[in-house]
């Protein structure tokens, strides 16, 4: 799952917020919107004072009869514009503080989040979540046991970005987003541009009863933008989005993606799409854009290769996976081509997932999920990792977590998420324009748009934002209303190319939902382009 | 159940606020404000919930968090700064923020003058049976799903229990209170069976937890798996369908995203009139079609007011298949001088008296639909939209559920669906639409339903 709805009804987000988002997604019509908690202006207390906090809260959990505990103090920091045309709809800073604390007791989890930041509140949470645990102890079948990790007693870390988009003015971020919407309206046909800039920030204070002690602080951005062409007698509309990846990294992103320079061109595109040719359905060759590709990547990949899924454990949410039961994938299941390689990471510099420390306190390493088209491993926990000791056993490896705990605040539970799963380049130094100079019959496809896939996995309907018809290795014009429909292990069997090193580009989605209660969490796919051999096109153009 | 809400109080932490509390602190920051003017939301939860999944204890939790949002605005200025802190300090610091943001932001052509004050419906949402459960209530409400399903060995279960107590203010400078208090109370379950190939689902819905029947909706989803044990294939394409309330939802409130008059007006929604305009006054859908929201309804009990304290009555969107009324926001019922319809909390789709049996009955072939997944939109002209069905999909024949099938995938947009009615059910309350909310729909039966791919997915 991931769009911006998810993140609105399921996160903590205010209605505020919400009401400036529907108005940013411009239709403003049925905003169910609760009295959500969230967020601004404090700061954390010290240091000092938090780590004492933490302790407290530790040695709550412990003398209530925890047998393992940790505890988050986190200030979660979010700054949003939203313009239409030339003007702005909304200027939104939330900020929420507090304190989460996760107690294991008899192996049955309990969790409880307060917003008291004393020494009398965050001890009281952390008796709660001990109570929690001890009245979910008549409903236990087996004890959660922990795969064993080493402790950071004073570790720090840093995301990478080089200027604070906190720092920055409202008025150079509003003035930045006009003169971009100014240059898509010169463009004939376009009638409407909605755009938006997101930022969050976020102070994360980690401790666990066995001993660690971290800090971090990680930056997040994202420019949107979306252009909307009308033809003269209203009979059409058409939309282009989805312009630039979020990304871990501050406001020097925003200024590289370059809304205002990009924006004619964007314009250009929309105007463009209502004179193109509906697509006839058919089987194609498909040319697929990183900016597309990395949405394909994180639904068929990404989702199906959590462990948690594939053991059952949202099946009343976001589904199981077809990636199952390990015993039956791990090392033998062939998900696509020899050349495949998929890498498991929190460590590419600028990534969404990137992180020094996960929220159970682990040191991510990279690992690869697919190894040379095989399935070789799970994004995992500490809770999970136990699960696939045989695995690592035979690999003459000890189980432990590959780092993918995480929480979306301090009020939230941590449970597993998606690290950056990312499609490695091949060997040979292939480029988007090569692949599509050497396709006779395709369609090559730019960005992402609709995108829907089943519970488990298998079978999936994509969009796109631009459409073009390949003809004898050159574009030979555009097309509309493309949608492909794939069966994921065949779409991934079907890849016959991919691109080299310089190819590589990380896409992303900032809200990406899981859980219950939902959770958003930020995760990057880094992506070369690719060609797949005769997938099922259909036609999206219905009129009844 | 009439233990404390939470088994040890944190300090400060005493539930939702009340209208009292809700009062002192949004007139406190009026009177922190030198704006021109002040708007503020405050609101406060109280959430509890436990988890479970592959027949055992997941996570389980208590949160209390609230939430003040301050608007200040000079002239047509405006920001917004939120915070969680209700500390003295915390309210001056918001408003000097948001005063500050506001100065510095360019002005909204849009901004429309505060609402004075307004008259309310009460709705009585607000139960003690729900605000006063234990975390113990909630774990013997889970073995009600997780007893069966390990007694039975073939079966899993995954579900989740989640209840919540909690407020909602907007006030302003210029006499404007509002205050809603509600509590809710929701089951999911899914229950799989061992050997992978069935999946059933059930849940339910509703502010008062002791009106939650567990027992039953637990049932409900294990007989559901069980029947729904070895799907066979059939061939994509159009059916007649019978969809279960939760897949009426799924689809139907998906309209409520195109409803704003200005995107019509603008040429850009499925409501936009050919030529200009939109399509109020059409004949939109079927004439037993009719689409409402009303916040004292007994099946929705939703706040009586929007995002801005605009007051909220029933409403009907669609009569007798007639398109009424489009959503207005303040500032484009202005521009187009018409009134002001405030943002609907709620949807609810009146039904007639048919049964699912019924349906199923006067059925010589068709598919059974439990409920829909990942809908996603494919054409915005069209509310066109993609998804898959999940968790218990039939065929029958001849009057009968005659077997299992395989999940499909459909390329469907609820307009068309609502054109090819046939039958409809009494509304139920809804428990696991994907974006959630105060939502009543009735089962459908409708022809030609676009189904479009099979899906291998359990």
């Amino acid at each position: 799952m991931t769009d911006r709805r998810e993140f609105l009804k399921r996160s903590a987000t205010t209605a505020a917020a919400l009401a400036a988002a529907a108005a940013w997604k411009g239709t403003g019509g049925v905003a169910i919107a609760s009295a959500a908690p969230a967020p601004l202006t404090h700061a954390l207390p010290d240091e000092d004072s938090i780590k004492e906090l933490m302790m407290e809260a530790l040695g709550a959990a412990k003398s209530a009869g925890a047998g393992y505990a940790d505890v988050r103090i986190g200030r979660q920091r979010q700054n949003f514009i939203f313009t239409r045309e030339q003007q702005i709809q909304n200027v939104v800073d939330t900020d929420s503080i507090g304190c989460g604390v996760r107690a294991l007791v008899d192996g049955t989890w309990g969790f409880a989040a307060s917003r008291d930041l004393t020494r009398d509140g965050v001890a009281a949470a952390a008796r709660e979540a001990v109570a929690i645990a001890k009245a979910n102890r008549i409903a236990r079948d087996a004890p959660v046991v922990l795969a064993p990790t080493a402790s950071y007693p004073d570790a720090t870390w840093k995301s990478a970005f080089t200027t604070d988009p906190f720092t920055i003015s409202v008025e150079e971020k509003a003035d930045l987003l006009l003169k971009a919407n100014a240059e898509a309206l010169k463009v004939a046909g376009v009638k409407y541009v909605s755009s938006g800039l997101f930022f969050v920030k976020e102070e994360r204070n980690f401790a666990s009863s066995e001993g660690s002690v971290i800090t971090q602080t990680a930056i997040r951005s994202w420019p949107v933008m979306q252009i909307t062409a009308i033809s003269p007698d209203f009979s059409d509309f058409q939309n282009r989005g989805n312009v630039a990846q979020p990304m871990g990294r501050g406001w020097e992103y925003v200024l590289e993606s370059d809304l205002v320079g990009n924006a004619g061109k964007w314009g250009e595109e929309a105007a463009q799409k209502l004179k193109a040719k509906p697509v006839e359905v058919g089987r194609y060759d498909l040319v697929l854009h990183p900016t597309h590709l990395w949405l394909t990547v994180h639904e068929s990949i990404g989702h199906p290769t959590e462990l948690d899924r594939a053991m059952g454990y949202e099946a009343n949410y976001a589904g199981t996976s077809f990636v199952s039961p390990p015993e039956k994938m791990l090392g033998k299941f062939r998900y696509g081509p020899e050349f495949m390689n998929i890498q498991g990471d929190r460590s590419q510099e600028g990534a969404l997932s990137t992180i020094g420390y996960d929220d159970e306190g682990v040191k991510p390493e990279d690992f690869l999920i697919i190894k040379n088209g095989v399935v070789n491993d799970y994004q995992t926990t500490r809770e999970q990792a136990l699960w696939l000791d045989w695995w690592y056993k035979q690999q003459g490896k000890e189980a432990r977590s590959h780092g993918c705990s995480y929480a979306q605040g301090w009020n939230a539970v941590q449970f597993q998420r998606m690290p950056n799963v990312s499609l490695l380049p091949g060997d040979k130094d292939i480029g988007w324009d090569d692949m599509i100079a050497g396709t006779d019959r395709g369609i090559a496809i730019i960005g992402d748009g609709s995108f829907s896939i089943d519970q488990q996995r298998y079978n999936a309907q994509f969009g796109g934002q631009l459409f073009y018809e390949i003809r004898n290795g050159k574009i030979a014009g555009m097309l509309k209303d493309v949608a492909y429909q794939m069966r994921t292990p065949d779409f991934w069997n079907s890849m016959e190319m991919i691109g080299g090193k310089k190819s590589y580009q990380l896409g992303g989605s900032f809200f990406d939902g899981k859980g219950q209660p939902g959770q958003v969490n930020a995760v990057s796919h880094g992506c070369v382009p690719a060609r797949f051999r005769q997938v099922n096109v259909i036609n999206t153009g219905r009129k009844a | 159940m009439s233990r404390p809400r939470r088994l040890i109080r944190a300090p400060g932490d005493e539930g939702p606020l009340s209208r009292e509390e809700s009062q002192r602190i949004i007139n406190r920051v009026t009177e922190l404000s030198k704006a021109d003017s002040v708007q503020v939301q405050l609101g406060s939860n109280h959430s509890s919930n436990t988890r479970f999944a592959a027949n055992q204890m997941s996570t389980s939790g208590s949160i209390f968090d609230v939430s003040l949002a301050v608007q200040s605005s000079f002239g047509k200025k405006h920001a917004v700064v939120v915070t969680n802190d209700l500390s003295d300090e915390s309210l001056r610091q918001v408003v000097t923020q948001s005063e500050a943001l506001a100065k510095l932001a360019p002005e909204d052509p849009e901004a429309m003058p505060p609402l004075g004050p307004q008259q309310y419906e009460t709705v009585p949402a607000y139960f003690e049976t729900t605000a006063s459960l234990s975390a113990s209530d909630m774990a013997k409400a889970a073995m009600t799903a997780l007893g069966p399903a390990r007694a039975a060995k073939d079966l899993q279960v995954a579900g989740f229990i989640v209840t919540g107590a909690g407020s909602n203010a907007i006030g302003n400078d210029k006499g404007l209170f509002a205050y809603h208090r509600n509590t809710s109370a929701n089951y999911t379950l899914t229950v799989r069976t061992a050997d992978g190939s069935g999946s059933g689902w059930a849940g339910a819905d509703h502010p008062d937890w002791s009106r939650i029947d567990f027992e039953a909706v637990s049932k409900r989803a294990l007989d559901k798996a069980r029947a729904s044990r070895g799907p066979v294939a059939i061939e994509p394409g159009r059916y007649t369908v019978i969809l279960e309330p939760q897949a009426v939802g799924d689809l139907v409130q998906l309209v409520g995203g195109y409803a704003a008059a200005r995107s019509a007006d603008e040429g850009r929604s499925p409501f936009a009139k050919q030529g200009g305009g939109n399509k109020i006054g059409e004949k939109i859908v079927d004439e037993r079609v009719t689409i409402l929201s009303d916040p004292s309804d007994a099946q929705l009990l939703s706040q009586p007011f929007d995002g801005e304290g605009f007051p909220l009555a029933e409403q009907v969107w669609i009569e007798r298949g007639v398109l009424k009324k489009l959503y207005y926001s303040r500032f484009w019922a202005k521009k187009k001088n018409a009134t002001a319809t405030g943002a609907p909390q709620s949807i609810k789709m009146q039904g007639a008296s048919s049964s699912l049996d019924d349906m199923i009955a006067a059925t010589e072939r068709g598919v059974l639909v439990t409920r829909f997944w990942y809908l996603r939109e494919v054409d915005p002209r069209t509310i066109l939209y993609t998804g898959l069905t999940r968790d218990g999909t039939f065929l029958v024949e001849n009057g009968k559920i005659t077997k299992a099938i395989r999940n499909f995938r459909f390329n469907e947009s609820p307009l068309f669906m609502l054109n090819n009615l046939e039958m409809l059910g009494r509304p139920e309350r809804l428990a696991g639409t994907e974006a959630g909310g105060d939502i009543v729909m009735p089962a459908i039966k409708v022809r030609d339903f676009n189904f479009t791919s099979l899906s291998e997915a359990v």
